[in-house]
């Protein structure tokens, strides 16, 4: 047998030394040891990382009982694991028999120009690994190429460069320049009609929604996302997911009244008055993303 | 006691024992590569073949791992079986035709043509090497790495392990010598046997008589081909 000799990240010692002990023993708590579930903790270790650090397979085997070479043969038996540091974004082109006869190695050899690098390698900026995978179960729209979990259809050669940058300037930001059902939107109080509009606090580049909370006897303030559907938050409150959570208007603090119950988790709905006439109203409950917009 | 027919001859062994062992038990030679007392079988060579079942319904299974079962018939010579071992001789010189553990079984077996491309590889997968190192010497040093095409045996990330003792046990048990002296490499070795105890082919001079288990062992060949050239 040819000696296919792993390299164990000598050009990456840095990203080595980050490995943090602590951390891989956080990982390792959350997993009942006497399972056996060793494919379930290096998952988790390599989305912490992005790859399997050596020391975070030594940490591994000297915590459980399975031994060195079981981890490693583990970790170096199944594709998804990495022993090599991956690169910012993922490129994963399927190489399967219908994307294979419908032009799937000139797109992959047009991404390794573009991206100046073999098949299985990362860039030497670190901000792309090119992978290929045999089969994604989408043959009827191949030649198809996931960019970061972004699947693309059918993809031609002249697509791979839009493809690229798309991804490096991220495909969450495109999204809302391109998809029409993201758009931003104006409220104010129903109570007062004062704007909940902050100028000076900006998510994803649009002014945010302020709104004053409490939950279990704590305060403050929180800010969404004025883009409809885009669901981000920022708050200085630890809401633990699933809390019903009262809120204010920052202006005349009166409670904004709800007039109905979610209908996924029952939690009272959260009205605001749309500028230009409307209703919105969110679900008060942390992680529930239920929301209606009715427009006048 | 287990009831069963070997080669036509009716027999008993124990609940448990593999067909291998109740035909050598009988005195019945079924060859095998991966196959040691004392390990647990594993059925990867496949050397050891039968045949089993009534006919028409017969089938080739491997000895080593099959249990004996009540009323079972059991061939292990038959044209079949010897045609199915010829073919998986030949296929195995052809991955490692330097094994000379291979090449005497094959030749036992009246191969002497090789149809196949010659590979050269030092290692069969067999995974002797692998169960010794678990089962006898306890110290899980090597293992299998890697799937399919790149499947290999050896330490985690290819460096010296921390729990290997230099015990070569796993060299003393290679039918094809995969982990045979790597002298000129002593980073990479598994035991570093060579390099690091001085091995007594070295100095055969001084012990004439002294028997080495790797046969040619790589560190002789590179002393003499080192002697040769000044």
């Amino acid at each position: 047998m040819k000696q296919e000799i792993a390299t164990p990240n000598n050009g990456n010692s840095l990203a080595a030394e980050c490995v943090d002990e602590a951390s891989v023993l956080k990982i390792l708590e959350k997993h009942d040891e006497d399972r056996g579930g060793l494919i379930a903790i290096l998952e988790e270790i390599q989305r912490e990382y992005g790859y399997l650090p050596e020391k975070a397979l030594r940490v591994v085997s000297d915590k459980t009982k399975h031994s060195l070479v079981d981890v490693y043969g583990v970790a170096t038996f199944y594709r998804s694991f990495s022993l090599k540091p991956r690169g910012k974004h993922l490129v994963c082109a399927c190489l399967g028999t219908a994307c294979h006869v419908r032009g799937a190695p000139s797109i992959v050899e047009e991404l390794e120009q573009q991206l100046a690098v073999k098949a299985g390698e990362t860039t030497a900026d670190m901000e792309f690994t090119l992978e290929t995978v045999n089969c994604l179960g989408a043959c009827a729209l191949g030649p198809v190429v996931v960019i970061d979990g972004h699947y693309s259809s059918k993809v031609r050669k002249y697509r791979v460069g839009q493809l690229v940058d798309e991804a490096r300037r991220g495909f969450d930001s495109t999204e809302i320049g391109n998809d029409q059902r993201i758009f931003p939107i104006d409220v104010s109080c129903p109570h007062c009609n004062h704007s909940l509009m902050d100028e000076a606090f900006v998510i994803d580049g649009h002014p945010s929604i302020k709104v004053s909370v409490s939950f279990d006897h704590e305060d403050g303030s929180l800010r969404l996302s004025c883009l409809y559907g885009h669901y981000r938050i920022s708050t200085e409150l630890d809401i633990p997911i699933g809390t019903v959570v009262n809120f204010r208007c920052p202006h005349c603090h009166v409670q904004l009244p709800s007039t109905s119950d979610c209908s996924v988790c029952g939690a009272p709905m959260v009205p605001m008055l749309v500028y230009g006439g409307g209703m919105l109203q969110i679900c008060s409950r942390r992680g529930c993303k239920n929301h209606m917009l009715d427009l006048a | 006691m287990i009831t069963l027919r070997i080669n036509g001859l009716d027999v008993s062994v124990e609940q448990g024992s593999t067909l291998l062992e109740a035909a050598r038990f009988l005195g019945f030679p079924i060859p095998t590569l991966c196959h040691m007392d004392g390990l647990s079988p594993y059925g990867a060579c496949r050397v050891c073949v039968v045949e089993i079942g009534e006919e028409p319904k017969t089938k080739l299974v491997s000895s080593c791992t099959y249990p004996a079962e009540e009323r079972l018939n059991v061939r292990t010579a038959s044209a079949r079986v010897l045609r199915a071992r010829r073919m998986i001789l030949e296929l195995l010189l052809a991955s490692c035709p330097q094994s000379k553990t291979i090449q005497d079984l094959a030749s036992a077996h009246g191969i002497r043509q090789q149809r196949f491309k010659q590979e050269y590889e030092d290692c069969i997968l067999c995974g002797l090497c692998v169960r010794m190192c678990e089962e006898q010497m306890m110290a899980k040093a090597i293992g299998f790495r890697n799937r399919g095409q790149n499947r290999s045996i050896g330490t985690p990330f290819d460096i010296k392990s921390d729990v290997c003792r230099l015990c070569g046990g796993c060299i003393y048990v290679c039918p094809a010598c995969q982990l045979r002296c790597t002298y000129t490499q002593p980073d990479k070795a598994i035991c570093g046997g060579c390099a690091n105890l001085a091995p007594p082919c070295l100095e055969k001079e001084q012990f004439d008589d002294m028997m080495c288990y790797m046969d040619p062992c790589v560190a002789c060949e590179v002393e003499k081909k080192a002697q040769k050239e000044r």
